[in-house]
């Protein structure tokens, strides 16, 4: 009854191509859309904005990436940390490099490098299927962490060996840095990860998105019917692999401000994936759910208590906040494979035939 | 460079024969205790077709477990026992919690729950035993501390650890215990038939569930005897976690189903990892023990996909 596509007729192709062919989910995107550059800006703190938006923002851009890669393609990864990190220390390489240049520009360009290096180690998955791969992303994980630390040129020589974002300024306001506003910042990271995903959507859905999927879906099967596999998972691995260094570096540059190599360490490979698996495999809006629930709950644990008037030690909150999580996901994928996303669905099927049950 | 690199290092091997000596010994006891993790991931992964990433966070959770009981003042042997009690419990509650649930779902979801079982298990046992390192109870377990040096020849002089002998030891008995258990004994053979095919085991009345929690059960077992070796070497905390993943390469090696591939698997890791840090390591700066194994195992895997002892891979639509 609320959601219902019955009575929308479309006139001409584009229209029945559109993104959002139904009336119900334009509104709906319009909506949040309006929420995140005009309610968010206007009224949120800048706690609100620097802790749990950017994070938030920045995180989704980075489950994006591993989702096309894991639940598009197929390919389980387990290196999308030291992808990030690839993008974080060759933006900050360019942006030592080529100072007056536009720092977004070299955010953006960063990715390739990310693209390339995710390419090469996308290269045995040719050979190598399933759990093995998720081994030799291992391998990227490790010997990419390794080179954060032992090249001192990724750092410029520093002597403490983390990389620190310099002060640049675009349009007269001040785009990085510790100066930088968090507003500033927010509608930076909030541009580009909705770029993305905008863009994103449309590939998936393309010819190259459908190739990924049949690849996923059974390979051979796939390879018979004229998907050539090597380009395929390349691509994957270097999409893939772009947007992750892209959310890399942009969690140092506009989140951050400086990073060491531990700060792309396996761990953040993972809180990764656990975005991608609650948030749904397969699904753009499951990557931003995923982030949002995995990066909220632990502050949610955080203030909660307090406001209920329990002290809480900040230790047991860490050590709950991971037996929720590792609780959840075993939960998930008993009760409901699929993620939020598939919960987003079972809502709107709801709403179309409400109040019939079905 | 081309010196450095091809030349040097087999000089300096020929040169000191005792340091050579007793770099191999090292890396012979990291493989060995990387072998005994591997051991406990093929276990499930035959019996259940679960990749279980858990199994290097039961080593720790293991360790602690018989640490935070002698703690509490229970005798060493009585928290041995103990922490074989919990080890049960824990087997029978994934059985029962995780698994049957999720019994005929895709390899990648299982793997999925066991990553969230290691998150679980991290969390809930931080929140048990704390997060700071604990000395393993070596003594009070009985096993010998201390080390014998041996003199070869004139100028050398290998030091072996009696831990590092006691390792290798139970190692052996251990695998060698296994391999009875399950070519001899009644649940050995199940264990061997699910292996081969769950239906046609369920046919012939085979319980699944049981023969799973016996799987988990003996892996815990696994796992607490690598603890107590790691345990006994270093401190117990949750950096043994890392151990872990050191374990995957090995399996990669060896192939997910065969227990000698884990042990060679092991022993390749184990020799490859030390040389390759003491004498080509510096090359690089250092520290390539962080990711050699890994690119040991990659190069292996372009050649034999399947890894050097597991089963064919054949593909089929």
């Amino acid at each position: 009854m609320f959601y219902r596509e019955a009575g929308q007729f479309k006139t001409s192709y584009k229209a029945d191509q559109a993104l959002f062919p139904i009336l119900q989910d334009r509104i709906g995107m319009a909506v949040i859309l309006i929420i995140a550059f005009v309610v968010i800006p206007a009224f949120a703190n800048d706690f609100f904005l620097t802790s749990i938006m950017i994070p938030f923002l920045v995180f989704a851009l980075a489950a994006i990436g591993l989702n096309i890669l894991t639940g598009y393609c197929g390919q389980l990864s387990l290196g999308t940390g030291a992808f990030m990190g690839v993008g974080a220390y060759a933006a900050y390489k360019l942006t030592s490099i080529f100072p007056d240049a536009n720092v977004i520009v070299m955010v953006l360009v960063s990715g390739v490098f990310s693209a390339a290096i995710g390419a090469v180690f996308g290269l045995p998955s040719l050979r190598i299927k399933g759990l093995y791969l998720a081994v030799t992303t291992l391998a990227a994980q490790f010997f990419l962490e390794w080179c954060f630390i032992r090249i001192p040129w990724l750092y410029n020589y520093n002597a403490s060996g983390a990389i620190e974002v310099p002060r640049r300024e675009m349009f007269g306001f001040i785009v990085t840095g510790a100066e930088a506003l968090p507003i500033t910042r927010y509608f930076v990271v909030l541009c580009i990860t909705a770029g993305i995903a905008y863009l994103m959507a449309n590939v998936l859905r393309g010819r190259i998105g459908r190739s990924w999927m049949m690849i996923r879906d059974m390979d051979i099967a796939a390879e018979l019917m004229g998907v050539r596999p090597l380009r395929t998972k390349l691509m994957a691995f270097a999409v893939s692999s772009y947007i992750c260094g892209v959310a890399g570096a942009m969690m140092v540059f506009f989140w951050l401000n400086a990073a060491e190599p531990s700060s792309y360490s396996i761990r953040l490979s993972f809180q990764i994936l656990f975005m991608v698996i609650l948030g749904g495999l397969g699904s753009l809006g499951g990557a931003f759910m995923g982030a949002a629930f995995i990066w909220i709950l632990p502050v949610l644990l955080k203030f909660v208590p307090g406001l209920l008037g329990i002290d809480i030690a900040a230790e047991t909150v860490e050590h709950a906040t991971f037996m929720i999580v590792g609780a959840l996901i075993i939960f998930f994928l008993i009760a409901e494979p699929h993620g939020f996303a598939r919960l987003w669905q079972i809502a709107k099927q709801k709403l179309r035939v409400w109040p019939f049950p079905y | 460079m081309l010196y450095d690199i091809f030349i040097d290092p087999f000089v300096q091997m020929y040169d000191m024969p005792d340091f050579f000596l007793q770099v191999l010994w090292e890396g012979f006891v990291a493989g060995i205790l990387y072998a005994l993790i591997a051991l406990g991931f093929v276990l499930i992964f035959k019996a259940s077709g679960v990749f279980n990433f858990a199994q290097g966070i039961m080593v720790v959770f293991a360790a602690l477990t018989l640490v935070g009981f002698h703690e509490n003042g229970v005798p060493a042997y009585m928290a041995l026992v103990l922490t074989v009690f919990v080890m049960g419990i824990l087997a029978y509650g994934v059985e029962r919690i995780v698994m049957r649930p999720l019994v005929n779902q895709p390899e990648i979801i299982l793997l999925m729950a066991t990553i969230g079982l290691t998150y679980f298990l991290v969390g809930f046992g931080e929140f048990v035993f704390g997060g700071e390192p604990k000395q393993m109870i070596t003594e009070e377990l009985g096993l010998p501390t201390g080390s014998t040096a041996f003199e070869i020849g004139e100028r050398g002089l290998i030091i072996l650890q009696h831990i590092d002998i006691a390792a290798a030891v139970i190692a052996v008995i251990m695998v060698t215990a296994l391999g009875i258990f399950f070519n001899k004994t009644r649940i050995g053979r199940a264990l061997r038939a699910v292996a081969d095919d769950h239906q046609a085991a369920l046919s012939v009345g085979i319980s699944l569930n049981q023969i799973w929690a016996i799987v988990w059960f003996a892996a815990g077992l696994v796992a607490l005897a690598t603890g107590i070796m790691w345990g006994a070497r270093s401190d117990v905390s949750f950096a043994l976690e890392i151990v872990a993943f050191k374990a995957l390469p090995v399996l990669i090696l060896g192939g997910f189903t065969s227990i000698p591939g884990a042990i060679v698997g092991g022993l390749i890791i184990g020799f490859g990892e030390k040389i390759g840090e003491l004498y080509w390591g510096g090359l690089v700066g250092g520290g390539v023990e962080s990711w050699l194994a890994y690119i040991i195992a990659l190069v292996f895997l372009l050649f034999r996909p399947q890894g050097l002892f597991g089963e064919r891979i054949i593909e089929r639509i």
